[in-house]
């Protein structure tokens, strides 16, 4: 769950890392009177949960309240990275002396947290790493015993950092750690993390994942994601299984497709795809997803493109006869007029095979392509 | 980890629905499950063995070798040090949602300790005709029999259809290994395939993996020098960019972890990359393994 800018700089201040002052708002107006207040240059910067802002022309420098306000009134609606900007924020543009890039992460290949830095802030990480990847600098850290400053300052020692900002670099670098320890987060990555006069360090961005699974021991101590909401690009039916707690995504086929797991479900689209069909939706009714049959049903339903049904279950932790009773009773309910073509396996195939032959008088295919290639011939 | 029917399992939540669902039909295709756990609980009787409060108390009774976890996600984190602490040497860490930071600390005491952790978020591991720990549908014949396919994948209900593929194309598995849908795993796909190379039971692995993180990539070096043949199919190929699937770790971003990479990786390692799944036999036989006797199980 990734957090706003403002959201993650509210972390960092409440943790002691200096970030601009600044406020954010959702009306040009308001952009006005914080840039007044604020004097001098500032910055106005779209508040959605996307990268590469600076590039999509989202961060807009203004002298005046005047351009503080223009440049608000066109941010505020506007697309970005796939989400609706809502409210901006506008800061106090900042005197830096040099931008580094500062990061800890998840690590799959160490199996632990990742401390990564680098002196080329400011840019595209994935750009310098593949370019010069000695320039980003990588410190594996044993979750037990955390990040200490001293093994910091070492991976700063032959570095470019200035001597004056080596110790309060380092620092800020073991308050990141610390916040990240904190807020059970998946990914805090602060790019660029500026250089001022005299030592200082100061956040100039904030990128901050959560880990969902994690959210539950954090009530009421982090920010809830309020901000922009969900992807501009969401559509009503996705909106739908969204509030059911169902995974649904509309691919713009003609193909239904009801399956269980992410693994099966990407493999059922592939093959679809692959037999010459175009899926209609990712949907997943796994885990204790069966029990909303009759909703997922009708989301894929809800979608007039659709010509026909295609039900791919394997069963191994899910039970294939109560997955399956799910689905008849919400074809039952439903009655659509399209073809429907099954393929189930694994754990209760027998039930739920004799299920639907009684129910439905169809008789399962007893190879998934067979299944995949009706569905797509009957969709086309 | 490669568990003969003779290894002593301890059952962590035994006590759960799950936990005593799945004991059941772990013991009913010979897993050797010697107790169970679930704290408070200790003196009862579960799914037809003795339950104890702790896999320490457990072990004190028991030889134990291995533990399979129908934990909580915000419980399994103790569950998972009391096995490691008691000594267990293979867990299988079935709980999906556990925090990642929760997961990183069991890794690194499993690893001090030389304990071995299958997932976390995983459908577990088959040794057909032998033992079963976890929740794959061991029990079935049209999809699971002893052979010499070593099977690893991220996802326990694709594993099983390419398990069933095998078995339909007169194949039968060494063993399975769900390695979990999780981006933080205690056996990486470069793990469970060094596993499977220096498995002697195994004769060709089939790697069942998907979209998101570089973990294939990642295990495609050392595929490279194997002289085991390795098939392989990838999930998620045609799934468009910027969209969550499912798994935490099927995410594609930033140009990394797409199918066509993954492919490419894999391909020009050597391994026979399959469109669709039920090309995994004639895969096989194309590179010159092909169906045998039913081996006898240990």
């Amino acid at each position: 769950m990734q957090l706003l800018e403002y959201e993650g700089k509210q972390l960092l201040s409440r943790a002691g890392v200096r970030t601009p002052d600044g406020a954010t708002v959702s009306d040009p107006g308001e952009a006005a009177t914080i840039a007044a207040a604020l004097g001098n240059q500032v910055v106005v910067k779209a508040q959605v949960p996307a990268g590469k802002r600076g590039k999509a022309g989202a961060v807009r420098f203004a002298d005046s309240p005047g351009e503080a306000r223009d440049a608000a009134a066109e941010l505020l609606g506007r697309v970005v990275g796939g989400f609706t900007v809502g409210e901006v924020l506008v800061e106090r543009a900042a005197a830096i002396t040099g931008e580094l890039y500062a990061a800890i992460l998840n690590d799959p290949a160490s199996k632990g947290p990742l401390l990564l830095f680098s002196t080329e802030g400011g840019m595209d990480i994935e750009e310098v790493n593949a370019r010069n990847p000695e320039r980003v600098r990588r410190l594996p850290v044993d979750i037990r015993a955390g990040l200490s400053q001293a093994a910091v300052e070492n991976l700063l020692a032959d570095s470019e950092v200035p001597a004056a900002a080596r110790e309060p670099l380092a620092e800020t670098l073991v308050t990141l750690y610390g916040l990240y320890r904190e807020a059970d987060a998946e990914l805090v990555e602060i790019n660029p993390l500026a250089l001022t006069e005299n030592g200082g360090i100061l956040a100039l961005d904030a990128k901050i994942a959560l880990d969902p699974g994690a959210l539950a021991r954090h009530q009421g101590t982090l920010p809830r994601r309020s901000g922009t909401g969900p992807a501009a690009t969401e559509t009503g039916l996705e909106r739908q299984a969204r509030e059911l707690g169902l995974q649904f995504i509309e691919l713009g086929g003609s193909v239904g497709v009801l399956s269980n797991g992410a693994g099966l479900t990407m493999t059922t689209l592939d093959a679809v795809h692959h037999y010459g069909g175009s899926p209609a939706n990712f949907l997943e009714i796994g885990g204790d997803a069966y029990t909303k049959a009759v909703p997922a049903l009708r989301l894929v339903l809800g979608n007039p493109n659709v010509r026909s049904l295609l039900v791919n279950f394997c069963g191994a932790f899910a039970r294939t006869d109560v997955m399956t009773e799910g689905v008849l009773d919400a074809i039952e309910e439903l009655r659509p007029g399209i073809p429907i073509s099954f393929s189930i396996h694994g754990t209760g195939e027998a039930e739920a095979i004799a299920m639907v032959r009684d129910r439905l008088r169809v008789e399962p295919y007893e190879h998934m392509d067979d299944a995949v290639r009706a569905a797509v011939a009957a969709a086309s | 980890m490669l568990t003969t029917r003779h290894d002593a399992v301890v059952v962590q939540g035994i006590t759960g629905k799950q936990g005593s669902f799945w004991t059941e039909r772990m013991r009913e295709v010979g897993t050797n499950v010697v107790a169970g756990v679930s704290p408070g609980k200790g003196g009862r009787q579960a799914a037809g063995v003795p339950v104890y409060d702790s896999v320490t108390e457990a072990a004190r009774q028991h030889p134990i070798e291995a533990s399979v976890l129908f934990v909580p996600p915000m419980a399994a984190k103790s569950a998972a040090l009391d096995a490691i602490a008691a000594g267990v040497r293979d867990i299988v860490f079935l709980t999906e949602h556990v925090p990642y930071q929760d997961v990183m600390h069991v890794l690194a005491e499993a690893r001090d300790a030389g304990a071995r952790v299958l997932g976390p978020n995983t459908a577990g591991l088959v040794l057909p005709g032998r033992a079963s720990l976890g929740i794959m549908p061991a029990f079935a014949e049209n999809i699971f029999r002893p052979g010499s396919i070593g099977v690893v994948s991220r996802s326990g209900s694709l594993g099983t259809l390419l398990a069933l593929n095998l078995v339909t194309g007169g194949y039968g598995e060494s063993v399975f290994l769900g390695i979990g849908g999780d981006p933080i795993l205690g056996t990486t796909t470069l793990d469970a395939v060094r596993m499977l190379d220096a498995d002697p039971r195994t004769e060709a692995v089939v790697l069942v993996g998907e979209i998101g993180g570089t973990m294939e990539e990642d295990a495609a070096g050392y595929i490279a020098g194997m002289s085991k043949p390795v098939v392989a199919f990838i999930a998620g190929r045609s799934a468009p960019p910027e969209r969550r699937m499912g798994h935490a770790g099927a995410i594609v971003s930033a140009g990394k972890g797409d199918g066509a990479s993954k492919v490419a990786t894999l391909r020009e390692a050597g391994v026979t990359v399959l469109d669709v799944p039920s090309q995994v036999t004639a895969a096989l036989a194309e590179r010159g393994v092909l169906p045998a006797e039913v081996c006898s199980g240990t």
